[in-house]
């Protein structure tokens, strides 16, 4: 069969009413969970998997989908009209997007990042169905050692390429990868780090670690500022509309933006910030109107909305094709898969091409009613947004705990959340990146796997890792990817770096 | 993110504590994996490489990390930190720690409801005779939404039980 017939096959099965149903769950959860501030997509991800539990992997993978491009929506609505964004990605967002809202154009701006959205979501849906097959037919040919060595990359970009500091960076990696270990070897059945308490045998869970590492280590982080003055939320005035010009300005934006995110989440180069910026500089280069670049300007909102949704669908392609998560979004998906005993790769592909497929068609028709879903509703999610701090956190903690004591009611994961919570604190204030946590968390133990599993081919030889030209070229790339940042950074041209950095996903 | 451009002017070779209890913390964990794996040692088989292999890895990392957050306390790269309020952190952690003491004995719902009242008095809701009781009545409507709705069971406590038996 080709793409486009599992494809449709896809569609099918994801237009069955019941799915239908879950995929509505699951945007209008993730829009309302993703719009609240400072919950970015990779939180909204990690409290809401536990309602996904009790369905079939189907069905659950499907309101995943939802909540992931709900999630993402939410937090461009966010920073439109708070100028607090959501999640790292809507910054650029941010920048125009409530300028815009100040002048009383909060309704196009609202409009040109739902369409935009739509747009590139759409393409780039497209874009990972059609390349798919093609990795996976070049991930079939790897062996341990490749894998090996493109965990090695994600590690490195993920950690260390972008940000304020390789040292803070790794270190955040190493904590990941050191808590990693804990729980039952699973080549030799050995205990490690599990110091006699049975709840730690299985591991440390990857979605109470996110939920404590984001969600709750958030909000302690907020807390800490103390009383401020509250945000001022910019009503949405005037027609939700956007004009002619305001559509004629904003097509080319949201095709570049797409053509600009969706290779960079394709890569395994971390979060979708980075396309966003991108984009962010190139509108401003190639606009017609340069004066309003700073003041308001609607393509600064329409292609960098774009990016970032090119980009998070572009993050699917590593995940879906070779196992590898390159943000925290996707290791928290990859956390989900791993709950019903799926393991994303080209075997999935190959075992279970309706799962894989009904997934990808899910994503379109997520896409799809989100466009129809939240212009209509977004005096709904403004509402939100006037919820008073104190009942906002309480709440925001409520859903988090509500989360661990589904999956498990026990006092001693309660008592993980808390640490994991505080240890979430103290990185923040010395600024330490928390996404290369939980990327070490899940990531480790597959990349320890195939480590092993190819020194094991070598009988320990460890020439053997660059012996082959792909895994060598791979390393290669890490290697530049640690050591041109260091460079950078000491010849006091870090600047650029830390703006790209990859704070939350 | 926050402080990296805004240098203070202190400018004397002062080491920065917090790097330095860091690196000590980084050093820590790296001896507590050391030890813990080396019982494994013996078991690697004719590869070389066994259980112990990585985690040995990772520890020696971890110490090279340290090392590093050393040198880089000593040069005050970190940024500058902005101040923190420890008052409302407490209220937080006290809201979690009053949840995890009593969910197994008074239920989800009392055990969440202090949970929510005590985190919005960190947020300056202080009147606790309220947010408490009101925290409560919400985490029943969700006990109650999971048990029913999701045929997911939530631990249950006089109240629950309470519930479940006026509509029984």
């Amino acid at each position: 069969m080709t793409t486009f017939d599992f494809l449709m096959q896809g569609l099918v099965s994801a237009a069955e009413p019941m799915n239908l149903f879950y995929a509505l769950i699951g945007v209008t959860l993730g829009t309302m969970v993703g719009v609240l501030p400072g919950i970015g997509p990779a939180t909204t991800v990690a409290l809401l998997l536990p309602v996904t539990y009790q369905l079939d992997p189907t069905g659950s993978l499907i309101m995943f989908a939802g909540i992931y491009y709900g999630g993402m929506y939410g937090g461009s609505t966010t920073s439109i009209l708070l100028n607090t964004p959501g999640e790292s990605a809507s910054i650029v967002t941010a920048l125009e997007g409530n300028k815009m809202a100040r002048k009383g154009r909060g309704g196009p701006a609202l409009a040109t990042a739902a369409i935009g959205s739509f747009v590139a979501g759409l393409i780039a849906t497209l874009a990972l169905a059609f390349i798919a097959p093609y990795i996976v037919k070049l991930a079939l040919v790897f062996g341990p050692r490749e894998y090996f060595a493109l965990m090695v990359l994600a590690f490195v970009t993920v950690s260390s390429a972008f940000g304020n500091s390789s040292l803070r960076g790794l270190t955040s990696l190493f904590i990941g990868l050191a808590l990693s270990l804990v729980g039952i070897d699973q080549l030799t059945g050995q205990n490690r780090l599990s110091f006699g308490v049975p709840d730690l045998l299985d591991g440390i869970e990857v979605t109470t670690m996110a939920v404590a590492m984001f969600a709750i280590g958030e909000t302690l982080y907020i807390a800490a500022q103390g009383a401020q003055a509250p945000d001022r939320i910019e009503a949405v005035k005037g027609s939700v509309w956007m004009t002619a010009k305001d559509w004629s300005r904003s097509w080319k934006a949201w095709l570049r933006g797409t053509v600009i995110g969706f290779p960079i989440g394709a890569m395994p180069a971390g979060g979708a910030e980075i396309g966003t910026f991108l984009s962010y500089a190139t509108e401003k280069k190639l606009t017609k109107h340069p004066e309003e670049f700073g003041d308001g300007a609607i393509e600064g909102v329409a292609g960098p909305e774009a990016a970032n949704n090119a980009s998070a669908a572009g993050t699917l392609v590593p995940l879906l094709t070779l196992g590898l998560p390159t943000s925290a979004t996707a290791a928290i998906m990859l956390a989900g898969f791993q709950q019903y005993g799926l393991q994303p790769g080209p075997l999935l592909f190959a075992t279970n091409p309706q799962l894989v497929w009904g997934l990808i068609a899910s994503l379109l028709i997520a896409n799809f009613m989100l466009l129809v879903l939240n212009l209509p509703l977004v005096g709904l999610w403004v509402k939100l947004l006037t919820i008073p701090k104190p009942w906002l956190y309480g709440g925001i903690l409520m859903f988090a705990t509500l989360g661990t004591i589904g999956a498990n009611p026990s006092v001693f994961e309660l008592g993980m959340l808390l640490v994991f919570g505080l240890l979430a604190y103290i990185m923040r204030v010395f600024d330490y990146p928390i996404a290369p946590v939980i990327v070490g968390l899940i990531l480790g133990p597959l990349a320890e796997q195939q480590l092993r599993r190819a020194l094991a081919i070598s009988q320990g030889d460890v020439t053997v890792l660059v012996t082959s030209p792909i895994a060598a070229v791979l390393l290669l790339l890490a290697a530049l990817a640690l050591i041109l940042p260091l460079i950078l950074r000491a010849r006091g041209q870090g600047n650029a770096l830390s703006q790209l950095a990859a704070s939350e996903d | 993110m926050s402080g990296s451009g805004n240098k203070t002017s202190v400018t004397q070779r002062r080491p920065d504590w917090a790097a330095l209890v860091i690196a000590a913390v980084l050093v820590a964990v790296a001896v507590v994996i050391f030890f813990d794996v080396s019982h494994l040692r013996g078991a690697s088989g004719y590869s070389q490489v066994g259980p112990a292999t990585i985690p040995d890895w990772i520890a020696a990392c971890l110490v090279g990390l340290a090392v590093w957050t050393v040198f880089a306390g000593f040069r005050r790269d970190f940024p500058a930190r902005e101040k923190q309020e420890i008052a409302p952190v407490a209220w937080v952690v006290a809201g979690l720690l009053s949840q995890m003491i009593l969910i197994r004995i008074a239920g989800f719902s009392v055990a969440t409801g202090c949970l929510f009242g005590l985190a919005a008095a960190g947020f300056g809701a202080r009147r606790l005779w309220i947010s408490i009781p009101v925290g409560i009545v919400i985490s029943l409507a969700i006990w109650w939404l999971f048990s029913v709705v999701l045929q997911l069971s939530l631990p249950a406590g006089p109240l629950e039980n309470l519930l479940e038996g006026l509509f029984q």
